[in-house]
Order: structure tokens, then C-alpha cells, then sequence
């Protein structure tokens, strides 16, 4: 008999003998959990988008340290929480989610994955795994059409929110829509899903305002952008929006210092409005403003409980001077969503019981939180009232325009992002999507579940 | 247990791996994949457990996140194996034309839904095959780390192409594609299961084709041109087909991969996924697995898939309490420091290490 096969295929066996061995230690541990309530963390604590993802992962992680000592879990229920590294990679980010979906006594609560690219690959996964995506001010845009993405939760903001926003910031400056007319307005982007999504709002409304786009590409991670601020002084556009994340922001910043461009013509979205992004540039940088997802810099009360309750107690995640900064507190406000979701299931599925991924889903769909709630909290200050439905999975669209004074962010106005251009986007993209994958909208009753 | 029953056992056993009396009786029983029984033996039993014993004990963690990577990297490398282990022509752009099958599998399912997913497999390894000639063929008249350049403007034009001609995407206008589940005649590849059985399945039948025409006349004509172009050439090789045939190949390899890195691993991603450093990944593997080597192919896909997750999760396995980055950063230095060891022991690579401990164990107990 002839046999056709090299003997390589023996590490296949191997290899997959091990992994298994591995991931049954992993499942016996997590059976002794009773009353608990996993929450995964995707984080990026290495790599190029260190500097922003470490206070964002380190307010994550405070905050659930928070509720356990203060308040003891959520009705009874302690809060567990393991990290994993994605390194802003998707394969590591697929691998970090399929490593954690099922710990903790009903799996992971929900996945905020801190990245556009991963939160794309795993939004074909959820559905199957019953587990939500929440993914506060980045993700797919049109998930905000819960009648479509039933697991997608892009809360208080996406990139067409932000992107509408900086216009009408835009035209305030010069004096209403209609002074936008023959203007240029220049988006330099992060070459990635992420940077890409605002354009065909930007599109929209290049249309309707009468001002030109123009579209500047940079390579991740955007450590040489010579070459586009070259492009940027070519084209000399009235305005230029900066889609950053990470390195690229700074870089940009520096760039625009060495090529004369104004700073205060400079408009960044709600991920390039930081402090890791401008204190290396520091002066460099003044008059340069950004978005931010309604509350910025600053020590409202509960930033102030944590100090009390972990940092005082030597539990702090990360440096305590860290505590209040942009990042920081854009991390808490997502955990306490996170958070509130989980109670506001439990209110329909059981007090003092560890929720599941679907019935968390149902939380998140149907939060209500009014000012009395949140200043109970200790967000008072720092959000507005918002409310989730089976058709709205935003629940807000305000976005605050702060500007760096040169040591520190100042707080500007407050914005609206315009629903009567966005929503018929929306609409017809998740439409499209819908038809792509064979889903028919959510009707009434699919709405009650 | 204790030393020496360790070694008796083992003496036991491999005893039993010599060929003494297996006798060839005809050209065929000589010239045969693997010649000793044993190895037969073993290969049955591998194939077996893979296909039957694997879907049983393996959890969707394990099937997802480790072995299903590791089988579609294991297709890519075996293809740039034979372009630069077995033909000796230093390719930089095998990501970009893995990204040459994902996007042309993604626009042949998104414009023409009815054809089966084999197809257009085929139809996507084809067009990568095409793709990698069309680059190629500058390796006719350079050589060495001056084509590797070459092949690296492949990588970077694709990269370019994928990211700005929205005709890849599907007019998509974050860049980003996802796919819909695969059915074929009427079985949908859905559950980690079901995806691993397929893509273990073509595996197989692309090893086990590799390993054919490595040890057929082109494959001959490859090592050939690899070893002396110029010598190649005097016995009359002739090395348009030779480096063409290779790359063709190759990319094809690449290209089936590069399918199923989308379809299967992944399901929705963007141009980033073949990137530069995905090329710089496959080189490595085969160079670290062992150049011109099948197995060293899946040594290599397995060192780089396998071990990086091993490494982050090993201080968690011991209980040793560590901060993430601390985990992230052990993960790189200590895979770093591997790769200097093992090519420091064996600049062959994993393979080699492997024909040695075969070798060995051949003659013993009796080394001479």
C-alpha cells in the first residue's frame, strides 16, 4: 500500500493536545464561582497605542474595584474581571475574546474591545455567542440601529455623531452652515476601518454644506507623516480634522508646528484629544481642539470615590495622578455603563443573580438613566440623561469641544450631533448590511425580548 | 517514574523503529512517501486521531483561537517553502498574495453567491497564482536579497491596491469586508468543528500535493535552480518554467490561505491583516521550521501561532500573579530569545532537529 502522508502532521496532535489541556485547567477554576459576574477586559497595555489604551484599561478596571468595595458587587453580585492583551491586533484580539466568552458562572458579561478592527471581526462572532458588543464612541456607525445590529451598543457616540459635530463646530466659527459654502476642509486620517468610517458623513455633508473634502490618508501606526503635511500645505485647506489614535495624534501635532499649519484651524476627534496626545508637543499645541465624549479632564465625585475606596487602600490599577484625565474617565464612564446594564437586567431577571450575555443585552437596550440616577452615581456633572431602545442603541449624541490652553484641556461647548442627516444614513446602511447577511429587522415583539 | 524505567520503556518502543526486513521488492515500494512501516503506522494513526479523536476532546477555545490559525498558516508557509526553501527565490510578498485570494474569494462570494466554496477557493488560488507569476518574473533576472526587494514593492503595491481601489471591498466604506457563512453542497461550515474538519482537509490534500511535486521533475528543477541557476541551466533546466512554476505555486498556496485567514479565522477584516508584517511572519517560520522541508513547515507555523499564546498564558497557569504588560512583554523577550537559541543549536531549523532525533533513533541502541 503506498502511503501518501509526511509524518508532519503529528504536531497538529500535539498541539492540539496541549491546548486542550490547558483550557480545561482554565474551566475547572471557574466552576467553584457562584454569585459572580465576569467581565472581560480587552486591553492594549504594549505597542503603539500604549499610552491611550493603559488609562482607559486601568479606569476599566478601578471602577469595577470601586463598586466591589463600596457598594459590595451589583445587589450582592461581586464583579470579576480578567484583562487580556490585544496589543490593538485583531488576531490577538479574536483570540483574547475567545479565550475569555465563557469564564465566570454565565460567561462574559459584554466586550468593549477598545479597537475598531477587532470590534469588526467580533461583530460577526456575538450573534452566535449570544454575548454584547458595547463599543462608546468607535465601532461600526450604522450599529446604532438596534433594529439591525441587535448585539452592537456604539453608546453616546460614533464616528458619524463626531464627525457631524465637528462640523457644526466648524460653522459656528464661521458664522452659520452657509458660510461653510466653498470652503475646504481637510480630514487626515488613521488608514484603518476606524479612520475611514467618518468619511461618508463627511461626504453628506460636503454635499449639502457646499465645502469641499479632502482626504489625506496615513499609515498606521503614523509615526511619518512628512508627506501629508506636505499634501495638507499643497492643498491649503480652511480646516483640517484630525482622525488620530495614538502615536499618529502627537506626530500630527508636531507636524503641524513644523509646517506652520494654524493649531487652532486643527480639530481632532474624541480619540485625538488626550493628554498623552498633546503634552509632548505642550505649547506646540495650543489652540489645537478636540472632542470629547461630553466630560474631558477633571475630578468629579466619583473619581473622588475611588481615591476614598481603592486608591487611599493601596488597590489603585494605575498611577493615582493618572486618576481625572481624558482617557481615564472616558474608561469610567463605559464601565459604569457596563455596569448599569448589568443592574438594570438584573431589575427584570432577578436581583442579586449573575446576569448572561443575552440578558445583559437586554439591559443595555434598555437603560433609562435620568440626572437623579446619575448623580447618585457620581456622573452627574459628567453626563447628560440618556435612554437606549430596540431602534436607538446610542442613547445620546452630545459631544463636548475642549481646546488645549498648552498644559491642560479646557472645556468648550456643548454639541448635539444633527439625527435628521445621521439617521437616514444609518438606515440605509444598516439596510444594506441587513441584506448582506440575510436579517430581517427586529420587529415590535423581537423588541420585547 | 524513575530514570531507568523511563529508559527501558523508550527502548521498548523504539526498538521497534528500524526497518530491519522490510524489503523493497519493486521501484514503487522504494520510491513510496514514507518508505518504513512504522512511519506508515504512525501517519494512519495521526490522520485518524486528527480527523476523528481531535473534534471529540478539543474545546471551541482550543479549535478557534489555536489550531485553526495554525492549520491555514501552515498552508502559507508550505507555499513559500516552495519558493524559497525548495527553488531558493527569497520572497517578501507572500501576505499580499494571501490578501490576493481573501479579496478575490470575498468579491467571487459577494458578486457571484451561488458558486460552491471550493471553487472559488480554486478560483482564488488560481488568481493569486497569476498574481505571484506577474511578480515573479523579475526573479529572472535578479537573485538573492535584491529580488527579496522586489517581491517587498508586491507586498507594498498590494497593500496599496487593497486599501484604495474599492472595487476589492465592495465599494465597502470603511475598508473593511465580512463575510457570510460557508455552505457547501448543503453542509454549512459554521461550528468550530465543522471549520476545522475543512480546512485539515485541504490541508492534507495540499501537503500531500506539495510533497508530490517537490519530488517530481519540477521539484527536481526547483532544487536544482536553487543549489546553481547557472548549472541548472547546463543540464537543461530551464529557468523560466522553473522560477515561474515555483512562484505560481507558491502563491497559489498563499492565496488558498489567505482565503481561508478571511473566510474561516478571521470573517471580517481589513487590509491590515496582510500586511508586511504577516510576509516577515512566513519567512520566518520556514526559515526558524526549516527551509525546504515540508515538516518544517508546520513546525514553524506551529512555533509562531502556538507559542506567543503559550508564553502570555504560562504565568497564569503557575499562579504567578503578573501585570498584563509585564505577561505582554515577557511574551515577546522570551519568544525572541527562543528564536536565537534554536538557531543557534540547529541553523537548519526545527526540521532538521527533527531528521537528526529520527536519525538517531534509527541505530539505536547501537550508535556507532
Amino acid at each position: 500500500m503506498k502511503m501518501t502522508m509526511p509524518n508532519s502532521i503529528g504536531w497538529i496532535a500535539a498541539a492540539a493536545c496541549a491546548a486542550a489541556g490547558l483550557a480545561s485547567t482554565a474551566a475547572a477554576e471557574d466552576a467553584k464561582a457562584a454569585k459572580e459576574q465576569f467581565i472581560p477586559l480587552l486591553v492594549y497595555r504594549t505597542g503603539p497605542y500604549a499610552p491611550n489604551g493603559t488609562p482607559w484599561a486601568d479606569a476599566k478596571q478601578d471602577y469595577i474595584k470601586l463598586i466591589n468595595a463600596r457598594d459590595g458587587g451589583v445587589n450582592g453580585v461581586k464583579l470579576t474581571y480578567e484583562e487580556c492583551e490585544t496589543e490593538y491586533k485583531t488576531d490577538r484580539g479574536v483570540e483574547c475574546y475567545e479565550r475569555l466568552k465563557g469564564k465566570g458562572p454565565t460567561g462574559a458579561t459584554l466586550f468593549d474591545p477598545q479597537s475598531t478592527g477587532i470590534t469588526f471581526a467580533l461583530t460577526e462572532r456575538a450573534p452566535v455567542d449570544k454575548i454584547p458588543l458595547m463599543t462608546l464612541g468607535y465601532g461600526r456607525s450604522e450599529s446604532q440601529d438596534g433594529q439591525v445590529f441587535k448585539w452592537n451598543f456604539p453608546l453616546l457616540g460614533t464616528y458619524w455623531t463626531a464627525a457631524d459635530v465637528l462640523v457644526q463646530e466648524i460653522a459656528k466659527r464661521e458664522g452659520g452652515f452657509e458660510k461653510l459654502k466653498g470652503k475646504k476642509i481637510a480630514l487626515v486620517y488613521h488608514d484603518s476601518p476606524f479612520g475611514k468610517e467618518p468619511i461618508p458623513l463627511l461626504e453628506e455633508r460636503a454635499k449639502l454644506d457646499g465645502f469641499t473634502l479632502v482626504k489625506i490618508p496615513v499609515t498606521a501606526p503614523g509615526v511619518e507623516q512628512k508627506s501629508v503635511w506636505l499634501e495638507v500645505r499643497q492643498q491649503h485647506p480652511d480646516y483640517v480634522l484630525l482622525w488620530g489614535w495614538g502615536v499618529m495624534n502627537s506626530t500630527a501635532l508636531k507636524e503641524a508646528q513644523a509646517t506652520a499649519f494654524p493649531r487652532d484651524h486643527l480639530l481632532g476627534v474624541w480619540w485625538s484629544g488626550a493628554e498623552p496626545d498633546v503634552k509632548d508637543v505642550g505649547e506646540g499645541a495650543k489652540g489645537y481642539s478636540a472632542l470629547t465624549i461630553q466630560y474631558g479632564a477633571g475630578l468629579s465625585k466619583v473619581q473622588k470615590d475611588i481615591l476614598k475606596y481603592v486608591y487611599d487602600k493601596g488597590q489603585g490599577t494605575g498611577p493615582r495622578e493618572e486618576v481625572g484625565t481624558v482617557l481615564y474617565n472616558r474608561g469610567l464612564i463605559i464601565q459604569m455603563l457596563s455596569v448599569e446594564a448589568v443592574r438594570r437586567a438584573q431589575e427584570r431577571y432577578g436581583k442579586g443573580k449573575p446576569m448572561t450575555g443575552e440578558q445583559v443585552r437586554w439591559g443595555l437596550e434598555n437603560l433609562a438613566l435620568d440626572q437623579k440616577k446619575l448623580d447618585a452615581l457620581g456622573f452627574g456633572e459628567m453626563l447628560k440623561p440618556l435612554g437606549t431602545s430596540c431602534i436607538d442603541h446610542l442613547g445620546a449624541s452630545y459631544a463636548r469641544i475642549q481646546t488645549w490652553d498648552g498644559s491642560k484641556w479646557v472645556a468648550g461647548e456643548l454639541y448635539e450631533a444633527d439625527q435628521q442627516i445621521i439617521k437616514p444614513m444609518v438606515r440605509s446602511a444598516a439596510d444594506a448590511y441587513a441584506a448582506s447577511k440575510n436579517i430581517t429587522r427586529r420587529t415590535g415583539q423581537d423588541c420585547q425580548s | 517514574m524513575n530514570a531507568t524505567s523511563t529508559a527501558s520503556d523508550a527502548s521498548g518502543a523504539l526498538m521497534l523503529y528500524r526497518e530491519n526486513g522490510q524489503f523493497k521488492t519493486s521501484y514503487a515500494a522504494d520510491q513510496q512517501l514514507l518508505p518504513i512501516a512504522q512511519d506508515r503506522w504512525f501517519m494512519v494513526a495521526l490522520i485518524a486521531f486528527c480527523f476523528f479523536a481531535v473534534p471529540l476532546i478539543a474545546s471551541d477555545y482550543v479549535l478557534r483561537a489555536l489550531v485553526i490559525p495554525f492549520l491555514i498558516l501552515t498552508i502559507a508557509a508550505i507555499g513559500l517553502n516552495i519558493l524559497v526553501g525548495y527553488c531558493g527565490q527569497i520572497s517578501l510578498g507572500s501576505a499580499g498574495f494571501m490578501g490576493v485570494g481573501a479579496y478575490v474569494a470575498y468579491n467571487l462570494t459577494v458578486r457571484v453567491p451561488q458558486l460552491n466554496f471550493l471553487v472559488v477557493l480554486l478560483l482564488s488560488g488560481g488568481s493569486a497564482a497569476l498574481v505571484g507569476i506577474a511578480f515573479g518574473t523579475p526573479s529572472l533576472r535578479i537573485k538573492g536579497l535584491y529580488l527579496a526587494v522586489a517581491t517587498l514593492a508586491a507586498q507594498f503595491f498590494l497593500d496599496w491596491a487593497f486599501a484604495r481601489l474599492p472595487w476589492f471591498t465592495a465599494d465597502s466604506p470603511s475598508g473593511s469586508v465580512s463575510t457570510n457563512p460557508i455552505e457547501l453542497l448543503g453542509w454549512r461550515v459554521e461550528r468550530p468543528v465543522d471549520k476545522y474538519l475543512l480546512v485539515l482537509g485541504l490541508l492534507c490534500l495540499l501537503t500531500l500535493a506539495g510533497k508530490n511535486l517537490s519530488r517530481s521533475h519540477i521539484g527536481r528543477s526547483w532544487m536544482a535552480t536553487r543549489d546553481m541557476d547557472v548549472a541548472a541551466e547546463v543540464i537543461g533546466v530551464r529557468p523560466i518554467v522553473a522560477k515561474l512554476s515555483a512562484f505560481a505555486v507558491s502563491s497559489f498556496y498563499a492565496g488558498v490561505a489567505g482565503a481561508l485567514w478571511g473566510f474561516i479565522h478571521l470573517g471580517s477584516w481589513e487590509p491590515a491583516a496582510f500586511s508586511v508584517t504577516m510576509s516577515l511572519n512566513l519567512l520566518f517560520m520556514i526559515i526558524i521550521g526549516g527551509l525546504g522541508s515540508m515538516v518544517g513547515s508546520f513546525f514553524g507555523a506551529a512555533f509562531f501561532v502556538l507559542l506567543p499564546l503559550l508564553l502570555n498564558r504560562i504565568p497564569g497557569m503557575l499562579g504567578i500573579d503578573l501585570s498584563t504588560a509585564m505577561k505582554s512583554h515577557m511574551e515577546a523577550m522570551i519568544f525572541g530569545g527562543l528564536i536565537v537559541i534554536f538557531l543557534a543549536i540547529e541553523p537548519h531549523g526545527l526540521a532538521r532537529l527533527w531528521a537528526i532525533g529520527k536519525e538517531k533513533l534509527r541505530i539505536w541502541p547501537f550508535p556507532h
